[in-house]
């Protein structure tokens, strides 16, 4: 199966990651190749097999939910791109 | 100073506890040779004057019991430093200063290293010649235009050009062992579980691991002992008892029975790495070790499923990369708008490649037919690994199917460039660990990679092995300070 310009600029939206059409061209033609070589799996009859989801197979330890970095509200702002007193500000979502 | 920066770990270790050098005498000499070294493009960050303040704090009141007592090291941009920027080699990481470190690096710096500074990567770990940093190429010490391996190119390319005694990388599908194949150096990739994720940007969590980056396997023992601890704040971090790797390597291997797999025989192998190999076969039977042919036969399954899982692990976790917490931020006429510009912007070309494919495969309707069939081969993998290990005690393969590449010679097409890891990747897909040694020189005089696989939390074991035949192979790098001239 190969992938066309529509889902290329379809998959640019679920990853919200804007393209222009020279590029969306590019990545069609680079995807196409990658899922040419992934489909070589296809060639495995793998009705019979679990899925592998992690290679520890063991049980999530747990721990205390304890509060251990405190008063870092600072250090956090100061990363941000835009921040006014101690939120973090984006363009406007609501009218 | 010359021979400072000559002198591997485990000999800087006991200069210093004699009191032969001081720490501000090895920091000073690995600063200044950075300093000269700029051509190579290993730094992204650089924390010198910190350094050799560090170091004379340590020799104002040393402590000898420490494990890396006043030793600098250099560590890949992938690892978070408090108070010092930490980019992952990307554009949209490229004022993130971490409030926070990495468990990995805490556990250096509390057993007495000290950080020269912040190597360059490919970006988010994603690429196996340090071609696709925002920060530009890393230049390997071994020839001019040549390109050090990836993604923990920087890495190798500062160690094997003597900038930094030892260093680490992550390994996510051969990203510490590819560029320690094609600089002549020694990595190690340990048991999923070993060394805390905590802190070291993810990219498939699955699938990452940090490890050691040295010139010998003594240092790589040392080195690997301080890294691996067990670690509440990584939810996949493994109790087991880790080893004094270095006290108890043991270069007696008789009796051993090390594996070669057929599948790992390809068509296009060059000659020298065949010859290379049987080499290496020659070395284990002098040592008393026996070999036994296996077969692994889901391996060319490996890397097909490596290009959904890596993907696809990295499209939700490169999700947090919004411009509106830290990093890099583009204006846009909404928060949509302002969220895909920003990682338009903010991504390379290749990340944006896998992050596209990751959201594909995971996308309503796909799931099934690529991720849950990723998913199920992995286990077949795993199943090989495990029928195997019940013949033998180690695996022995090439590390990479050739040796280093131009730069730019396979930038276009992304597949030619994913075959580099076609080796290593079966490993990080059943979470075992692996070391590559050099094991000699090809006919333009690049160095060649041998990888020894082992059972989980069997480190010490490769380690054995490694040792027993870095001692038959003398292999000496070959580096002629081309950037320097």
């Amino acid at each position: 199966m190969s992938i066309d310009l529509k889902t290329v600029k379809h998959i640019s939206k679920l990853s919200r990651i804007s393209l222009d059409d020279e590029k969306a061209k590019k990545l069609e033609k680079d995807l196409n190749s990658i899922f040419k070589f992934i489909e070589k799996l296809n060639e495995l009859d793998t009705s019979k097999t679990e899925a592998l989801s992690s290679i520890v197979e063991t049980k999530l330890q747990l721990r205390k939910d304890e509060i251990k970095s405190k008063d870092i509200r600072e250090q956090i702002l100061k990363n941000s791109p835009s921040e006014n007193k101690d939120f973090f500000v984006v363009p406007k979502v609501v009218e | 100073m010359s021979e400072i920066i000559d002198l591997n770990l485990v000999e800087l270790v006991q200069k210093i506890k004699k009191k032969e050098l001081s720490s501000k005498e090895i920091t000073k000499a690995f600063v200044d040779r950075s300093e000269k070294s700029k051509k190579l493009n290993v730094y992204i960050t650089d924390n010198f004057n910190e350094a050799i303040k560090s170091a004379e704090n340590f020799d104002s009141k040393p402590n000898f019991e420490k494990k890396l007592p006043g030793i600098p090291i250099a560590v890949k941009d992938l690892f978070c430093t408090k108070n010092l920027r930490t980019t992952a080699g990307s554009k949209i990481l490229n004022n993130f200063v971490p409030p926070y470190e990495s468990t990995v690096t805490q556990n250096l710096w509390d057993n007495g290293a000290i950080l020269l500074g912040k190597l360059n990567c490919d970006e988010f770990a994603m690429g196996s010649s340090n071609e696709t940093s925002f920060f530009g190429n890393v230049q390997s010490p071994i020839g001019e235009n040549l390109v050090p391996g990836g993604s923990s190119g920087g890495s190798a390319s500062a160690l094997a050009a003597k900038l930094t005694p030892v260093t680490i990388g992550t390994d996510t599908g051969g990203s510490i062992r590819q560029p320690a194949s094609f600089t002549g150096t020694v990595g190690l990739k340990p048991t999923y579980g070993s060394c805390s994720r905590y802190g070291i940007v993810a990219f498939a969590s699955s699938l990452d691991q940090a490890g050691p980056m040295t010139s010998n396997v003594e240092d790589c023992a040392l080195l690997l002992e301080v890294m691996s601890s067990y670690d509440l704040k990584d939810s996949t971090s493994v109790e087991f008892k880790r080893n004094n790797y270095l006290q108890n390597l043991n270069e007696n291997i008789k009796g051993k029975k090390i594996g070669i797999p057929k599948e790992y025989i390809t068509d296009k192998m060059p000659k020298e790495i065949e010859d290379l190999w049987q080499n290496g076969i020659s070395y284990l039977k002098e040592s008393g070790a026996e070999i036994i042919d296996l077969s692994l036969p889901n391996t060319p399954y490996a890397l097909p499923a490596y290009y959904i899982v890596a993907p696809a692990e990295a499209s939700s976790n490169l999700a947090r990369y919004d411009g509106v917490k830290y990093g890099f931020r583009s204006n846009g006429e909404n928060l949509i708008d302002m969220y895909e510009k920003t990682r338009s912007e903010g991504f390379g070309n290749e990340v944006k490649r896998r992050i596209m494919i990751g959201t594909y495969v995971l996308s309503s309707g796909y799931y099934d037919a690529y991720y849950l069939k990723a998913q199920k081969v992995r286990r077949l993998i795993k199943n090989d690994f495990d029928e195997a290990y019940k013949k033998v005690d180690a695996i022995l393969t090439p590390s990479t199917p050739s040796s280093a590449f131009k730069i730019n010679e396979k930038t276009n097409d992304p597949v030619s460039m994913y075959l580099n890891d076609i080796f290593t990747v079966p490993i990080n897909l059943a979470g075992l660990p692996a070391i590559s040694i050099p094991a000699g020189l090809d006919k333009k005089g690049y160095p060649l990679g041998l990888q020894i696989i082992g059972k989980a939390f069997d480190e010490q074991n490769i380690l054995n092995i490694a040792y027993s035949m870095q001692k038959k192979i003398k292999f000496k790098n070959v580096i002629n300070d081309w950037w320097l001239k």
